[in-house]
């Protein structure tokens, strides 16, 4: 798999959870401003691999990791590295959405008024809702409770707060599977449109939305990279059986 | 940080109690053995000829446990029983909240109510009972733990998986056969801790029986004679005028002392009981 | 089938007595709470009336007040409060959010749980010790207040922690995920929603110290106080000392005297306790999880 532009380089990453393995000496390259999916059936190791990328993994007691996670030509586990800035480039829009209980003008501008944001907030909030494809549904009521929104509402909200942060890679954990069909495809409308500023790695057990959505595909089955090349060939001409396999249902 | 400090004031505390215990006891205890102490059954450390045998306080303290753990122990844990089997919720939203008034109505009311209006009552049945006696006490006690038991072991039962029960009920056994057989035994751990836990608060009771049961140290197991348990007694010294470092002084800390460890050890019996025979249903 | 002996008839009975039993002594608490409410409000609600509120102690039961004490514990209840709550919020925050694993997160909690089941009189004896006379306080307003925050303590700090639980982890990972330090995540998330559930056990907490006697009177409260105080240093009553005081009299006119002053008690707490039902009831109509 030729990348040309990489953003996000990782070298013989393991992950573990205590004694556990639960990703296993992966490599791969991300390439910037291109929508990447990562797919493999459930439990293994899809959101352990992506939640490593952003150091969320680091709440968790018994996770540790070797190898090497560059981003943008930084080691974001070296020691002087700060989990916070790394968090401010690279967000995430996690599975089931969690804004905030406030309004929704302060889900928006609460991430970069702590960062320092100078800027003017009003355009902010209009922006970021305006890139989630939210504005229209929620001009008129910024100040009421992001609680008060439908299932579907709420991720797009959550998707607005985290691109208000400008970050360069957005990671996004399963962000349709607890949505409903109508909801969900209005999320992958929105991410194809994204691409355009954004890098994206998205995590997903469902095949067909990683084929509609994204250019480069990931199989990882059992914390192993399996193959990993861009959606269309991976999809119609997989290179290994057990690519084949999956894609074709024979297990899941 | 400011936040660390505080959290181990926590720890300063139980320090600083044990020390002040600790210190002033050691003090008493040079002076009066503590086979004495925990042995004897004369308790008159003010007036000549002075003894300071703790039974007849122990005994009291005891009487009143007794009373109210008789109380409120069948009916606690027949009232959670009630509330989770057969109560409907209405009834729950009923009940639930006076338990929770029942339990926020302060001590010296309860104490008040002993004596203006259960000894009256007891004196109309049994007209030799004195004016301050253990037993008026007793259930006033016993009503201020009662919610305790109830809410406890509620809770104990509740998390008795329904799956259990419903097992029971499908062999086609009667609400009491499956609550006695099934639920009671699943949730065991969970309602004796209540009963330690609400045992340990009787044991530390001051001011319901300081007004209702008497300030009379009394070596006795009869229920209407006038007694002192510790609490009223530490009391009593606070409220006269103790000169600080005499013998009397030091009564107060050797009594608190004792209190504090029996307590102490009651809590951590049940919290022990609590975790180590939990049944995990998962 | 046929090994089966036929007693339903004897189960049922049984049955039915075992849930008579119940339901009565169920409903036997109601009774009782109705019971002694109506012994206090007979005996004490004549003896209500502005100049109770507005008169000091007196040995006539007739001129008896409640001033001093009612003064006494609003002076006590806000100097609790002020101590307190910071420090129990700081504790709770630091034990949920900081450390809340290890060896010493378990000591400290079980330090806690204990504290919180250690009889009141004997937060009373190591208040006269320290307060009272380590630090010089006398029996003073402060040295009340500090007593009565050690004892509550314990019950601010689990029921703190129990508010910042039940905070979903989500909120937390939203927060860190947009690049949030710690401490911005509890000052601008956690604390904010957190807050109704430990003002409930504040308020509870309070409840507890404004009805407390026992520690009060070892440190020295007087019961008889003939005036309302004026600075922290001073002596002071509390109401419940005050009725204490009045219920031990042998007069039967000061049996009235003692149920007015619980009447006024039990008004207190309940405006107290309202408090919280409608704090309560906030939190859960704008915390919807």
């Amino acid at each position: 798999m030729v990348i040309n532009d990489p953003i996000l380089s990782i070298w013989n990453l393991n992950i573990r959870y205590g004694e556990t393995l639960a990703v296993k000496n992966n490599s791969f390259e991300i390439e910037k401003n291109q929508v990447t999916a990562i797919i493999g059936p459930s439990g293994c190791g899809k959101s352990t691999l992506l939640r490593t990328l952003n150091r969320m993994n680091d709440f968790i007691d018994s996770f540790n990791t070797d190898g090497i996670i560059k981003f943008d030509g930084d080691d974001i586990y070296a020691a002087d590295a700060d989990p916070v800035e790394i968090r401010r480039r690279i967000g995430m829009v996690f599975q089931k959405p969690n804004p905030f209980p406030k309004s929704i003008y302060k889900n928006i501008t609460w991430g970069p008024q702590i960062n320092g944001y100078q800027g003017d907030l009003d355009k902010l909030v209009e922006e970021s809702l305006k890139g989630a494809a939210l504005w229209d549904e929620v001009k008129d009521r910024l100040n009421e409770s992001a609680l008060s929104l439908s299932g579907g509402q709420q991720q797009r909200l959550c998707i607005a707060r985290c691109i208000a942060m400008r970050p360069e890679v957005i990671l996004m954990d399963e962000p349709a599977s607890a949505l409903d069909p109508k909801s969900s495809a209005r999320v992958e409308e929105l991410i194809a449109k994204l691409r355009q500023d954004y890098t994206i790695v998205i995590v997903t057990h469902n095949m067909q939305q990683a084929a509609r959505v994204s250019d480069n595909t990931l199989f990882l089955y059992e914390g192993e990279l399996i193959e990993y090349g861009p959606t269309k060939t991976l999809f119609t001409k997989p290179e290994k059986k057990q690519t084949e396999d999956y894609i074709t249902g024979r297990f899941g | 940080m400011i936040l660390a400090l505080s959290a181990y004031i926590s720890i300063f505390t139980t320090l600083t109690i044990i020390a002040v215990l600790g210190k002033e006891s050691y003090i008493f205890f040079q002076q009066v053995s503590i086979w004495e102490f925990l042995f004897g059954t004369h308790w008159e450390p003010l007036l000549e000829p002075k003894s300071f045998g703790v039974l007849p306080l122990l005994a009291g303290t005891l009487l009143i446990v007794v009373g109210s753990g008789l109380i409120a122990i069948p009916t606690g844990l027949m009232t959670a029983v009630y509330l989770s089997e057969y109560a409907s919720e209405r009834t729950r939203s009923i009940i639930k909240p006076i338990m929770e008034v029942l339990a926020g109505i302060p001590t010296v009311v309860y104490g008040y109510f002993a004596l203006t209006f259960i000894t009256p009552m007891i004196r109309l049945i049994l007209p030799d009972t004195q004016i301050f006696n253990a037993l008026s006490a007793s259930i006033v006690v016993g009503i201020m733990i009662l919610p305790m038991v109830a809410s406890l072991c509620d809770d104990a039962i509740r998390s008795v998986p329904i799956s259990l029960r419903q097992g029971g009920y499908a062999l086609g056994a009667t609400p009491f056969e499956v609550t006695k057989n099934v639920t009671v035994p699943a949730a065991f751990s969970g309602i004796i801790a209540s009963f330690v836990l609400a045992v340990s608060r009787a044991f530390g009771e001051t001011m319901a029986v300081t007004l209702a049961a008497g300030a009379t140290p009394n070596l006795t197991l009869n229920p209407l004679e006038s007694i002192q348990t510790m609490t009223a007694y530490i009391v009593q010294v606070s409220l006269g005028d103790t000169p600080a470092g005499g013998i009397e002084y030091q009564t107060i800390f050797a009594v608190g002392a004792l209190l504090f460890v029996v307590t102490l050890g009651m809590n951590v019996a049940a919290n022990w009981i609590m975790n180590r025979y939990r049944e995990v249903y998962e | 089938m046929n090994n089966f002996k036929s007693n339903t008839a004897k189960r049922k009975r049984n049955e039915s007595i075992f849930r008579i039993i119940c339901k009565a002594l169920t409903w036997t608490s109601l009774v009782i709470l109705v019971v002694l409410l109506y012994h206090v409000a007979e005996q004490g609600f004549h003896r209500l009336s502005p100049d109770f509120l507005t008169n000091f102690p007196s040995r006539f039961p007739e001129k008896a007040g409640i001033k001093s004490a009612l003064w006494g514990s609003i002076w006590l209840i806000s100097l609790v409060f002020l101590i307190s709550v910071p420090i129990g919020a700081a504790s709770a925050i630091y034990l949920e959010e900081y450390k809340s694993k290890g060896m010493l997160a378990r000591v400290v909690e079980v330090n806690i749980t204990n504290l919180a089941g250690v009889p009141s009189i004997v937060y009373g004896i190591l208040g006269l010790t320290i307060f009272v006379r380590f630090f010089g306080l006398d029996r003073s307003l402060i040295a009340g207040a500090f007593t009565m925050s050690l004892l509550i303590l314990p019950v601010i700090i689990i029921a703190s922690r129990e508010a910042l639980r039940a905070v979903p982890q989500s909120i937390r990972h939203g927060a860190y995920a947009l690049g949030a330090t710690q401490w911005q995540t509890i000052y601008h998330h956690l604390l904010p929603a957190a807050l109704p559930g430990i003002l409930t056990g504040v308020i509870l907490a309070m409840s507890r110290a404004i009805g407390e006697t026992a520690p009060l009177i070892m440190i020295g409260a007087l019961t008889y106080v003939a005036f309302v105080p004026e600075s922290i240093m001073d002596p002071f009553a509390t109401l419940p000392i005050q009725i204490f005081n009045w219920a031990s009299r042998p007069q039967a006119a000061f049996e009235e005297v003692a149920a007015a002053g619980i009447i006024v008690l039990l008004v207190v707490l309940l405006t107290m306790n309202l408090a919280a039902v409608v704090i309560r009831n906030y939190a859960q109509r704008k915390y919807r999880w």
